[in-house]
Protein backbone atom coordinates (compact mmCIF):
# COMPACT_ATOMS: atom_id res chain seq x y z
CA UNK A 1 0.00 0.00 0.00
CA UNK A 2 1.03 3.24 -0.83
CA UNK A 3 1.46 6.07 2.08
CA UNK A 4 -1.08 8.05 2.82
CA UNK A 5 -0.35 11.99 1.37
CA UNK A 6 -0.71 13.91 4.76
CA UNK A 7 1.93 16.52 3.46
CA UNK A 8 0.06 17.17 -0.28
CA UNK A 9 -3.41 16.91 1.63
CA UNK A 10 -2.41 19.70 4.35
CA UNK A 11 -0.97 21.45 1.34
CA UNK A 12 -4.38 21.37 -0.12
CA UNK A 13 -6.12 22.98 2.49
CA UNK A 14 -5.13 27.05 2.58
CA UNK A 15 -6.78 27.90 6.13
CA UNK A 16 -4.64 25.25 7.85
CA UNK A 17 -2.14 27.79 7.64
CA UNK A 18 -4.09 30.26 9.66
CA UNK A 19 -2.88 31.29 13.59
CA UNK A 20 -5.36 31.38 16.19
CA UNK A 21 -4.06 33.14 18.71
CA UNK A 22 -0.84 33.11 17.49
CA UNK A 23 -0.60 29.93 17.60
CA UNK A 24 -0.67 27.19 14.19
CA UNK A 25 -4.33 25.96 13.66
CA UNK A 26 -5.34 22.89 15.25
CA UNK A 27 -8.60 22.28 13.92
CA UNK A 28 -10.55 19.44 15.79
CA UNK A 29 -14.36 20.77 14.79
CA UNK A 30 -14.18 18.48 11.84
CA UNK A 31 -18.01 16.89 12.74
CA UNK A 32 -19.38 20.13 13.01
CA UNK A 33 -17.92 21.15 9.69
CA UNK A 34 -14.68 20.79 7.45
CA UNK A 35 -12.50 22.53 6.00
CA UNK A 36 -12.37 23.05 2.00
CA UNK A 37 -9.23 22.11 -0.21
CA UNK A 38 -8.14 24.51 -2.98
CA UNK A 39 -10.10 22.49 -5.34
CA UNK A 40 -13.09 23.73 -3.66
CA UNK A 41 -12.25 26.83 -3.25
CA UNK A 42 -11.31 27.31 -6.79
CA UNK A 43 -14.33 25.67 -8.41
CA UNK A 44 -16.73 27.99 -6.90
CA UNK A 45 -15.29 30.90 -8.22
CA UNK A 46 -14.56 29.80 -11.17
CA UNK A 47 -18.16 28.84 -12.00
CA UNK A 48 -18.76 32.26 -10.99
CA UNK A 49 -16.21 33.80 -12.86
CA UNK A 50 -16.84 31.72 -16.27
CA UNK A 51 -19.69 29.32 -16.32
CA UNK A 52 -22.36 30.78 -14.28
CA UNK A 53 -26.01 31.16 -15.37
CA UNK A 54 -29.59 29.48 -13.76
CA UNK A 55 -29.60 25.88 -14.65
CA UNK A 56 -32.19 23.83 -16.84
CA UNK A 57 -33.91 27.51 -17.71
CA UNK A 58 -32.08 29.11 -20.90
CA UNK A 59 -31.05 28.10 -24.23
CA UNK A 60 -28.09 30.69 -24.36
CA UNK A 61 -24.68 28.99 -24.11
CA UNK A 62 -23.63 29.87 -20.10
CA UNK A 63 -26.98 28.22 -19.09
CA UNK A 64 -26.51 25.43 -21.45
CA UNK A 65 -22.80 25.00 -19.32
CA UNK A 66 -24.38 25.69 -16.17
CA UNK A 67 -26.55 22.85 -16.81
CA UNK A 68 -23.94 20.65 -17.95
CA UNK A 69 -21.72 21.11 -15.02
CA UNK A 70 -24.36 20.88 -12.38
CA UNK A 71 -25.53 18.01 -13.74
CA UNK A 72 -22.35 16.76 -14.00
CA UNK A 73 -21.75 16.75 -9.93
CA UNK A 74 -24.98 15.09 -9.59
CA UNK A 75 -23.45 12.08 -11.97
CA UNK A 76 -20.57 12.73 -9.93
CA UNK A 77 -22.59 11.93 -6.54
CA UNK A 78 -24.23 9.35 -7.80
CA UNK A 79 -21.23 6.99 -9.09
CA UNK A 80 -19.80 8.12 -5.38
CA UNK A 81 -22.24 6.41 -3.08
CA UNK A 82 -22.52 3.59 -5.92
CA UNK A 83 -26.63 5.29 -7.01
CA UNK A 84 -28.13 3.26 -9.90
CA UNK A 85 -29.30 6.35 -11.66
CA UNK A 86 -28.76 10.45 -11.44
CA UNK A 87 -32.57 10.53 -11.06
CA UNK A 88 -32.07 9.10 -7.57
CA UNK A 89 -29.95 12.08 -6.48
CA UNK A 90 -31.69 14.99 -5.29
CA UNK A 91 -30.20 18.17 -4.42
CA UNK A 92 -31.26 19.44 -0.90
CA UNK A 93 -29.28 22.09 1.35
CA UNK A 94 -28.18 19.57 3.62
CA UNK A 95 -29.04 16.65 5.40
CA UNK A 96 -31.89 18.22 7.63
CA UNK A 97 -33.57 19.34 4.56
CA UNK A 98 -33.04 15.82 3.18
CA UNK A 99 -34.44 14.23 6.06
CA UNK A 100 -37.62 16.89 6.64
CA UNK A 101 -38.01 16.31 3.25
CA UNK A 102 -38.70 12.34 3.24
CA UNK A 103 -40.89 12.89 6.69
CA UNK A 104 -42.53 15.48 4.96
CA UNK A 105 -43.31 13.72 1.51
CA UNK A 106 -42.82 9.96 2.16
CA UNK A 107 -44.10 10.38 5.99
CA UNK A 108 -47.32 12.26 5.24
CA UNK A 109 -48.53 9.86 2.12
CA UNK A 110 -48.16 6.68 3.92
CA UNK A 111 -47.98 7.26 7.87
CA UNK A 112 -50.88 7.23 9.81
CA UNK A 113 -52.58 7.65 13.31
CA UNK A 114 -51.45 4.74 15.29
CA UNK A 115 -48.68 3.50 12.86
CA UNK A 116 -44.95 3.49 14.02
CA UNK A 117 -41.67 5.33 13.13
CA UNK A 118 -38.35 4.05 14.60
CA UNK A 119 -35.32 6.26 15.63
CA UNK A 120 -32.62 5.54 17.71
CA UNK A 121 -31.75 7.09 21.21
CA UNK A 122 -28.28 8.35 19.56
CA UNK A 123 -29.80 10.50 16.73
CA UNK A 124 -29.13 14.22 15.83
CA UNK A 125 -31.57 16.67 16.58
CA UNK A 126 -32.14 16.58 13.00
CA UNK A 127 -33.18 13.19 12.72
CA UNK A 128 -35.75 13.48 16.10
CA UNK A 129 -37.19 16.81 15.26
CA UNK A 130 -38.68 16.18 11.87
CA UNK A 131 -40.24 13.14 13.07
CA UNK A 132 -41.82 14.65 16.02
CA UNK A 133 -43.29 17.33 13.69
CA UNK A 134 -44.92 14.38 11.29
CA UNK A 135 -45.86 12.54 14.50
CA UNK A 136 -48.10 15.71 15.70
CA UNK A 137 -49.63 16.22 12.14
CA UNK A 138 -50.60 12.43 11.61
CA UNK A 139 -50.70 11.05 15.05
CA UNK A 140 -47.86 8.60 14.48
CA UNK A 141 -45.82 7.50 17.20
CA UNK A 142 -42.22 8.14 17.18
CA UNK A 143 -40.68 4.78 18.93
CA UNK A 144 -36.68 5.53 20.20
CA UNK A 145 -34.42 2.12 20.50
CA UNK A 146 -32.20 2.10 23.24
CA UNK A 147 -28.12 2.45 23.64
CA UNK A 148 -25.72 1.26 25.70
CA UNK A 149 -23.19 2.81 27.90
CA UNK A 150 -20.53 1.83 25.08
CA UNK A 151 -23.13 4.31 22.91
CA UNK A 152 -24.04 0.90 20.98
CA UNK A 153 -27.35 0.52 19.90
CA UNK A 154 -28.97 -2.36 21.37
CA UNK A 155 -29.28 -4.59 18.20
CA UNK A 156 -31.87 -6.92 19.62
CA UNK A 157 -33.67 -4.08 21.38
CA UNK A 158 -33.84 -2.54 18.09
CA UNK A 159 -35.36 -5.48 16.04
CA UNK A 160 -37.53 -6.72 18.71
CA UNK A 161 -38.75 -2.42 17.94
CA UNK A 162 -39.74 -3.52 14.80
CA UNK A 163 -43.38 -4.32 14.57
CA UNK A 164 -46.38 -4.47 12.51
CA UNK A 165 -47.16 -1.06 13.09
CA UNK A 166 -43.88 0.15 12.20
CA UNK A 167 -43.79 2.25 8.65
CA UNK A 168 -40.22 4.04 8.53
CA UNK A 169 -37.03 3.26 10.13
CA UNK A 170 -34.31 6.52 10.51
CA UNK A 171 -31.12 6.00 11.60
CA UNK A 172 -27.79 7.80 11.99
CA UNK A 173 -25.25 5.53 9.70
CA UNK A 174 -22.68 7.05 12.47
CA UNK A 175 -23.09 9.05 15.46
CA UNK A 176 -22.42 12.75 15.72
CA UNK A 177 -22.05 12.75 19.74
CA UNK A 178 -20.31 9.54 20.29
CA UNK A 179 -18.74 8.03 16.74
CA UNK A 180 -20.73 4.86 16.98
CA UNK A 181 -21.11 3.60 13.32
CA UNK A 182 -24.47 1.43 13.31
CA UNK A 183 -24.82 -1.96 12.05
CA UNK A 184 -27.11 -0.30 9.39
CA UNK A 185 -26.85 -3.50 7.24
CA UNK A 186 -28.50 -5.64 9.45
CA UNK A 187 -31.26 -3.08 10.44
CA UNK A 188 -31.93 -2.80 6.81
CA UNK A 189 -32.16 -6.73 6.09
CA UNK A 190 -34.72 -6.90 9.46
CA UNK A 191 -36.37 -3.79 7.93
CA UNK A 192 -36.99 -5.33 4.75
CA UNK A 193 -37.94 -8.29 5.46
CA UNK A 194 -40.78 -6.64 6.91
CA UNK A 195 -41.48 -4.11 4.26
CA UNK A 196 -39.93 -1.33 5.86
CA UNK A 197 -38.29 1.48 4.35
CA UNK A 198 -35.22 2.65 6.11
CA UNK A 199 -33.69 6.44 5.88
CA UNK A 200 -29.93 6.23 6.62
CA UNK A 201 -28.67 10.16 8.33
CA UNK A 202 -25.06 9.92 6.23
CA UNK A 203 -24.15 13.14 7.60
CA UNK A 204 -21.16 11.67 9.60
CA UNK A 205 -20.52 8.55 7.83
CA UNK A 206 -19.89 9.70 4.39
CA UNK A 207 -16.66 11.80 5.14
CA UNK A 208 -14.99 8.85 6.94
CA UNK A 209 -16.10 5.45 4.83
CA UNK A 210 -16.54 4.48 1.39
CA UNK A 211 -20.56 4.72 0.95
CA UNK A 212 -22.75 2.13 -1.32
CA UNK A 213 -25.93 2.59 -1.25
CA UNK A 214 -26.86 -0.79 -3.55
CA UNK A 215 -25.06 -2.58 -1.43
CA UNK A 216 -26.05 -1.25 1.95
CA UNK A 217 -29.95 -1.70 0.27
CA UNK A 218 -31.28 1.69 2.10
CA UNK A 219 -33.85 3.04 0.43
CA UNK A 220 -33.01 6.79 1.83
CA UNK A 221 -29.47 8.08 2.52
CA UNK A 222 -28.55 11.71 3.16
CA UNK A 223 -25.84 13.87 3.61
CA UNK A 224 -24.58 17.35 3.26
CA UNK A 225 -21.82 18.98 1.35
CA UNK A 226 -20.48 20.88 4.11
CA UNK A 227 -19.25 17.71 5.99
CA UNK A 228 -17.46 16.41 2.86
CA UNK A 229 -14.95 18.87 2.22
CA UNK A 230 -17.84 20.77 -0.08
CA UNK A 231 -19.64 24.17 0.54
CA UNK A 232 -22.40 24.68 3.19
CA UNK A 233 -25.53 25.19 1.93
CA UNK A 234 -26.05 22.49 -0.66
CA UNK A 235 -26.64 18.15 0.58
CA UNK A 236 -28.01 15.26 -1.24
CA UNK A 237 -31.01 13.21 -0.78
CA UNK A 238 -30.84 9.63 -2.92
CA UNK A 239 -33.66 7.35 -2.94
CA UNK A 240 -34.79 4.38 -4.65
CA UNK A 241 -36.11 5.60 -7.74
CA UNK A 242 -39.25 3.83 -7.14
CA UNK A 243 -39.77 5.25 -4.00
CA UNK A 244 -39.16 8.72 -5.20
CA UNK A 245 -41.38 8.09 -7.93
CA UNK A 246 -44.18 7.12 -5.85
CA UNK A 247 -44.00 10.27 -3.75
CA UNK A 248 -45.91 13.76 -3.51
CA UNK A 249 -43.53 16.73 -3.99
CA UNK A 250 -42.21 18.30 -1.14
CA UNK A 251 -42.23 21.91 -2.55
CA UNK A 252 -43.70 23.73 -5.35
CA UNK A 253 -42.19 25.95 -7.68
CA UNK A 254 -40.31 26.79 -10.56
CA UNK A 255 -38.26 23.66 -12.00
CA UNK A 256 -40.19 21.07 -10.15
CA UNK A 257 -43.15 21.42 -12.76
CA UNK A 258 -43.79 20.15 -16.52
CA UNK A 259 -46.66 22.37 -16.88
CA UNK A 260 -48.92 24.47 -15.37
CA UNK A 261 -52.35 25.93 -15.37
CA UNK A 262 -54.65 27.44 -13.03
CA UNK A 263 -56.59 24.59 -13.09
CA UNK A 264 -53.89 21.91 -12.39
CA UNK A 265 -49.97 21.02 -12.53
CA UNK A 266 -48.21 18.38 -13.71
CA UNK A 267 -45.18 17.52 -12.13
CA UNK A 268 -42.07 17.25 -13.61
CA UNK A 269 -39.70 13.45 -13.67
CA UNK A 270 -37.04 12.73 -10.82
CA UNK A 271 -35.32 14.49 -9.97
CA UNK A 272 -36.17 18.13 -10.74
CA UNK A 273 -39.95 16.46 -8.95
CA UNK A 274 -38.28 17.74 -5.76
CA UNK A 275 -35.77 20.24 -6.45
CA UNK A 276 -38.60 23.39 -6.05
CA UNK A 277 -36.71 27.06 -7.35
CA UNK A 278 -33.13 27.73 -7.94
CA UNK A 279 -30.80 25.34 -6.48
CA UNK A 280 -27.73 26.34 -5.04
CA UNK A 281 -26.05 26.15 -8.29
CA UNK A 282 -21.93 26.77 -7.98
CA UNK A 283 -21.82 24.66 -4.44
CA UNK A 284 -23.51 21.47 -6.26
CA UNK A 285 -21.15 21.97 -8.79
CA UNK A 286 -18.03 22.40 -6.14
CA UNK A 287 -19.30 19.04 -3.96
CA UNK A 288 -18.42 17.68 -6.98
CA UNK A 289 -14.80 18.45 -7.35
CA UNK A 290 -14.93 17.82 -3.43
CA UNK A 291 -15.63 14.39 -4.28
CA UNK A 292 -13.28 14.01 -7.49
CA UNK A 293 -11.05 15.57 -5.00
CA UNK A 294 -11.58 12.47 -2.13
CA UNK A 295 -11.81 9.96 -5.03
CA UNK A 296 -8.47 10.36 -5.68
CA UNK A 297 -7.06 10.20 -2.24
CA UNK A 298 -9.74 6.86 -2.18
CA UNK A 299 -12.24 6.63 0.90
CA UNK A 300 -10.82 3.29 1.80
CA UNK A 301 -7.67 5.21 1.81
CA UNK A 302 -9.20 7.61 4.00
CA UNK A 303 -11.05 5.46 6.09
CA UNK A 304 -7.59 3.62 7.09
CA UNK A 305 -5.83 6.81 7.69
CA UNK A 306 -8.50 7.85 10.01
CA UNK A 307 -8.83 4.86 11.85
CA UNK A 308 -5.11 4.83 12.86
CA UNK A 309 -5.80 8.32 14.28
CA UNK A 310 -8.43 7.54 15.85
CA UNK A 311 -7.05 4.55 17.94
CA UNK A 312 -4.09 6.89 18.63
CA UNK A 313 -5.94 9.90 20.14
CA UNK A 314 -8.09 7.16 22.15
CA UNK A 315 -4.69 5.86 23.50
CA UNK A 316 -3.41 8.87 24.31
CA UNK A 317 -6.66 9.68 25.75
CA UNK A 318 -6.79 7.23 28.13
CA UNK A 319 -3.46 7.68 29.66
CA UNK A 320 -5.21 11.17 30.87
CA UNK A 321 -5.79 10.83 34.30
CA UNK A 322 -9.83 12.25 35.19
CA UNK A 323 -10.48 11.75 31.30
CA UNK A 324 -13.93 9.62 30.36
CA UNK A 325 -14.38 9.01 27.05
CA UNK A 326 -17.93 9.29 25.71
CA UNK A 327 -18.74 6.43 23.52
CA UNK A 328 -16.47 3.49 23.25
CA UNK A 329 -18.16 1.43 20.68
CA UNK A 330 -16.51 -1.69 18.91
CA UNK A 331 -17.02 0.28 15.29
CA UNK A 332 -16.69 4.02 15.52
CA UNK A 333 -15.43 6.70 13.29
CA UNK A 334 -13.04 9.84 13.63
CA UNK A 335 -14.82 10.95 16.67
CA UNK A 336 -13.14 11.09 20.27
CA UNK A 337 -16.16 13.22 23.00
CA UNK A 338 -15.07 13.30 26.30
CA UNK A 339 -15.17 14.85 29.40
CA UNK A 340 -12.49 15.63 32.45
CA UNK A 341 -13.51 15.02 35.95
CA UNK A 342 -15.18 18.62 37.70
CA UNK A 343 -14.09 20.52 34.10
CA UNK A 344 -16.80 21.59 32.65
CA UNK A 345 -16.93 20.93 28.49
CA UNK A 346 -16.83 24.94 27.68
CA UNK A 347 -14.11 25.34 30.00
CA UNK A 348 -12.05 22.60 28.15
CA UNK A 349 -13.01 24.23 24.66
CA UNK A 350 -12.17 28.20 25.85
CA UNK A 351 -9.05 26.97 27.50
CA UNK A 352 -8.00 24.51 24.23
CA UNK A 353 -8.92 27.24 22.09
CA UNK A 354 -6.20 30.28 23.44
CA UNK A 355 -3.76 26.89 22.04
CA UNK A 356 -4.81 27.47 18.64
CA UNK A 357 -7.04 23.87 19.33
CA UNK A 358 -10.76 24.27 17.60
CA UNK A 359 -12.56 21.49 19.76
CA UNK A 360 -16.65 21.66 19.70
CA UNK A 361 -18.14 22.13 23.19
CA UNK A 362 -21.46 21.10 24.35
CA UNK A 363 -24.42 18.69 23.45
CA UNK A 364 -23.75 18.73 19.69
CA UNK A 365 -27.30 18.64 18.97
CA UNK A 366 -27.94 15.43 20.69
CA UNK A 367 -29.40 16.56 23.83
CA UNK A 368 -31.03 13.18 24.96
CA UNK A 369 -27.56 11.63 24.66
CA UNK A 370 -26.01 13.83 27.09
CA UNK A 371 -28.56 13.00 30.01
CA UNK A 372 -28.46 9.10 28.93
CA UNK A 373 -24.60 9.75 29.81
CA UNK A 374 -25.38 12.06 32.61
CA UNK A 375 -23.50 14.74 31.37
CA UNK A 376 -24.33 18.50 30.37
CA UNK A 377 -22.61 18.46 27.93
CA UNK A 378 -19.15 16.74 25.92
CA UNK A 379 -16.03 18.18 24.70
CA UNK A 380 -14.99 16.37 20.98
CA UNK A 381 -12.52 16.15 18.87
CA UNK A 382 -13.45 15.11 15.48
CA UNK A 383 -11.21 13.90 12.96
CA UNK A 384 -10.19 14.40 8.91
CA UNK A 385 -7.87 13.73 6.25
CA UNK A 386 -5.75 16.58 7.35
CA UNK A 387 -5.23 15.69 10.75
CA UNK A 388 -2.35 13.91 12.51
CA UNK A 389 -0.49 12.57 15.52
CA UNK A 390 1.36 15.49 16.34
CA UNK A 391 -2.17 17.62 16.71
CA UNK A 392 -3.27 14.89 18.71
CA UNK A 393 -0.52 15.32 20.81
CA UNK A 394 -0.61 18.78 21.29
CA UNK A 395 -4.06 18.56 21.95
CA UNK A 396 -3.13 15.75 24.61
CA UNK A 397 -0.51 18.08 25.88
CA UNK A 398 -3.29 20.81 25.99
CA UNK A 399 -5.64 18.84 28.20
CA UNK A 400 -2.99 17.58 30.70
CA UNK A 401 -1.92 21.65 31.03
CA UNK A 402 -5.34 22.77 31.88
CA UNK A 403 -6.05 19.79 34.23
CA UNK A 404 -2.94 21.50 36.18
CA UNK A 405 -4.40 24.72 35.73
CA UNK A 406 -8.07 23.85 37.38
CA UNK A 407 -6.12 22.41 39.99
CA UNK B 1 0.76 28.14 28.87
CA UNK B 2 -2.71 29.65 29.16
CA UNK B 3 -1.84 33.52 29.34
CA UNK B 4 -3.85 34.62 26.97
CA UNK B 5 -6.66 33.73 29.22
CA UNK B 6 -5.10 35.41 32.57
CA UNK B 7 -8.20 38.09 31.66
CA UNK B 8 -11.04 36.01 32.03
CA UNK B 9 -9.98 33.03 34.07
CA UNK B 10 -8.34 35.26 37.37
CA UNK B 11 -7.43 32.60 40.09
CA UNK B 12 -10.71 34.36 42.10
CA UNK B 13 -12.42 32.68 39.61
CA UNK B 14 -10.83 29.53 40.16
CA UNK B 15 -11.18 29.49 43.59
CA UNK B 16 -15.09 30.16 43.56
CA UNK B 17 -14.94 26.93 41.33
CA UNK B 18 -13.22 24.74 43.28
CA UNK B 19 -15.31 26.07 46.57
CA UNK B 20 -18.43 27.67 45.91
CA UNK B 21 -19.73 29.84 48.22
CA UNK B 22 -23.35 29.59 49.42
CA UNK B 23 -23.56 26.46 47.86
CA UNK B 24 -26.57 24.92 49.26
CA UNK B 25 -30.73 24.87 49.98
CA UNK B 26 -32.41 27.43 51.81
CA UNK B 27 -35.07 25.30 53.14
CA UNK B 28 -37.65 27.99 53.92
CA UNK B 29 -36.79 30.22 50.51
CA UNK B 30 -39.24 32.69 49.47
CA UNK B 31 -38.10 32.45 46.22
CA UNK B 32 -36.95 29.61 44.03
CA UNK B 33 -35.85 29.93 40.37
CA UNK B 34 -34.10 27.81 37.96
CA UNK B 35 -31.92 28.62 35.62
CA UNK B 36 -30.87 26.74 32.33
CA UNK B 37 -28.38 27.49 29.91
CA UNK B 38 -29.15 24.95 26.68
CA UNK B 39 -26.35 25.81 24.65
CA UNK B 40 -24.05 24.51 27.55
CA UNK B 41 -25.83 22.60 29.37
CA UNK B 42 -25.59 24.88 32.75
CA UNK B 43 -28.01 24.82 35.34
CA UNK B 44 -28.78 26.62 38.77
CA UNK B 45 -31.25 26.78 40.80
CA UNK B 46 -31.29 29.85 43.11
CA UNK B 47 -32.96 30.07 46.67
CA UNK B 48 -33.56 33.86 47.79
CA UNK B 49 -34.96 34.69 51.50
CA UNK B 50 -36.15 37.53 51.96
CA UNK B 51 -36.90 40.50 54.78
CA UNK B 52 -38.99 42.93 52.97
CA UNK B 53 -37.50 43.83 50.24
CA UNK B 54 -34.23 42.76 51.36
CA UNK B 55 -32.64 40.27 50.23
CA UNK B 56 -31.59 38.02 53.85
CA UNK B 57 -29.91 35.37 52.24
CA UNK B 58 -28.77 34.35 48.82
CA UNK B 59 -28.25 30.44 47.64
CA UNK B 60 -27.46 28.04 45.07
CA UNK B 61 -27.52 24.68 43.67
CA UNK B 62 -26.22 22.73 40.10
CA UNK B 63 -23.91 22.48 37.95
CA UNK B 64 -22.15 24.86 34.89
CA UNK B 65 -18.79 26.18 34.09
CA UNK B 66 -16.32 27.56 36.07
CA UNK B 67 -17.79 30.86 34.67
CA UNK B 68 -20.98 30.32 35.20
CA UNK B 69 -20.48 28.77 38.96
CA UNK B 70 -18.22 31.60 39.97
CA UNK B 71 -20.36 34.13 38.66
CA UNK B 72 -23.39 32.63 40.47
CA UNK B 73 -21.19 32.04 44.01
CA UNK B 74 -19.71 35.86 43.30
CA UNK B 75 -23.68 36.67 43.08
CA UNK B 76 -24.96 35.56 46.14
CA UNK B 77 -22.19 36.55 48.45
CA UNK B 78 -22.49 40.21 47.27
CA UNK B 79 -26.53 40.50 46.79
CA UNK B 80 -27.07 39.31 50.15
CA UNK B 81 -28.48 42.48 52.52
CA UNK B 82 -29.24 44.28 48.88
CA UNK B 83 -32.42 45.58 48.57
CA UNK B 84 -34.30 44.55 45.39
CA UNK B 85 -33.49 48.12 43.85
CA UNK B 86 -30.23 47.82 45.05
CA UNK B 87 -29.73 44.18 43.28
CA UNK B 88 -31.46 44.92 40.05
CA UNK B 89 -29.31 48.10 39.83
CA UNK B 90 -26.11 46.20 40.13
CA UNK B 91 -27.90 43.58 37.73
CA UNK B 92 -28.05 46.58 35.06
CA UNK B 93 -24.13 47.64 35.91
CA UNK B 94 -22.90 43.76 35.71
CA UNK B 95 -25.02 43.29 32.25
CA UNK B 96 -23.40 46.28 30.91
CA UNK B 97 -19.80 45.61 32.20
CA UNK B 98 -20.07 41.96 30.73
CA UNK B 99 -21.26 42.77 27.22
CA UNK B 100 -18.95 45.93 26.86
CA UNK B 101 -21.78 48.51 25.89
CA UNK B 102 -20.17 51.21 28.50
CA UNK B 103 -16.88 51.02 27.63
CA UNK B 104 -16.09 52.94 31.36
CA UNK B 105 -16.58 49.82 33.41
CA UNK B 106 -17.42 51.27 37.19
CA UNK B 107 -15.46 49.25 38.57
CA UNK B 108 -16.20 50.61 42.55
CA UNK B 109 -20.03 49.69 41.50
CA UNK B 110 -19.51 46.10 40.63
CA UNK B 111 -16.70 45.81 43.29
CA UNK B 112 -15.31 41.82 43.53
CA UNK B 113 -17.72 41.21 40.44
CA UNK B 114 -15.14 43.14 37.94
CA UNK B 115 -13.35 39.47 37.88
CA UNK B 116 -16.08 38.60 35.12
CA UNK B 117 -15.00 41.53 33.38
CA UNK B 118 -13.10 39.43 31.20
CA UNK B 119 -15.66 37.80 29.62
CA UNK B 120 -16.55 40.65 26.79
CA UNK B 121 -13.70 40.00 25.05
CA UNK B 122 -15.37 36.07 24.72
CA UNK B 123 -19.15 36.67 23.20
CA UNK B 124 -19.37 32.57 23.31
CA UNK B 125 -18.92 32.92 27.18
CA UNK B 126 -20.98 36.14 28.60
CA UNK B 127 -23.96 33.72 28.53
CA UNK B 128 -22.18 31.89 31.21
CA UNK B 129 -21.32 34.91 33.24
CA UNK B 130 -24.72 36.37 33.16
CA UNK B 131 -27.01 33.37 33.87
CA UNK B 132 -27.02 33.62 37.64
CA UNK B 133 -28.18 37.55 37.28
CA UNK B 134 -30.95 36.59 34.75
CA UNK B 135 -31.93 34.06 37.25
CA UNK B 136 -31.88 36.43 39.81
CA UNK B 137 -33.69 39.41 37.91
CA UNK B 138 -36.41 36.44 37.40
CA UNK B 139 -36.77 35.50 41.42
CA UNK B 140 -36.84 39.06 42.10
CA UNK B 141 -39.93 39.76 39.81
CA UNK B 142 -41.21 36.28 41.29
CA UNK B 143 -41.90 34.74 38.20
CA UNK B 144 -42.36 31.00 38.65
CA UNK B 145 -41.12 29.61 35.47
CA UNK B 146 -37.29 28.76 35.05
CA UNK B 147 -35.19 30.73 33.34
CA UNK B 148 -33.56 30.10 30.02
CA UNK B 149 -30.62 32.71 28.47
CA UNK B 150 -32.12 31.66 25.17
C1 LIG C 1 -25.59 12.87 12.45
C2 LIG C 1 -26.01 14.19 11.89
N1 LIG C 1 -27.21 14.32 11.32
C3 LIG C 1 -27.63 15.47 10.80
C4 LIG C 1 -26.86 16.61 10.85
C5 LIG C 1 -27.39 17.89 10.27
O1 LIG C 1 -26.66 18.28 9.18
P1 LIG C 1 -26.90 19.71 8.50
O2 LIG C 1 -26.86 20.70 9.62
O3 LIG C 1 -25.78 19.86 7.55
O4 LIG C 1 -28.23 19.67 7.84
C6 LIG C 1 -25.60 16.53 11.43
C7 LIG C 1 -24.76 17.75 11.51
O5 LIG C 1 -24.33 18.18 12.53
C8 LIG C 1 -25.17 15.31 11.97
O6 LIG C 1 -23.98 15.20 12.56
Amino acid sequence: MTQFPIDKIRNDFPILNEKIRNKPLVYLDNAASSQKPNVVIDCISHVYRHDYANVHRGVHTLSVRSTDKFEGAREKIKDFINAESGKEIIFTKGTTESINLVAQSYGKANIKAGDEILISAMEHHSNIVPWQMLSEQTGAILKVAPINLRGELILDEFIKLIGDKTRLISIAHMSNALGTINPVKQIIAAAHHKNIPVLLDGAQAIPHMPVDVLNLDCDFYAFSGHKLYGPSGIGVLYGKQALLESMPPYQGGGDMIRKVTFEETEYNTLPYKFEAGTPSIADAIALGAAIDYLNEIGMGAVAVYEAELLDYATEQAKKIKGLRIIGEAAEKGAILSFVLDKIHPHDIGTMLDSLGIAVRAGHHCAMPVMDFFEVPATARASFAIYNTKQEIDILMNGIESLIEVFG
Amino acid sequence: MFDDLRDLYQEVIFDHNRNPRNFRIIENADRKVDGFNPLCGDRLTLYLKMNGDVIEDASFQGSGCAISTASVSLMTEIVKGKTEAEAEALFKTFHEMTTGKDEQINLEAVGKLAVLAGVREYPARVKCATLAWHTLDAALKNEKQAVSTE
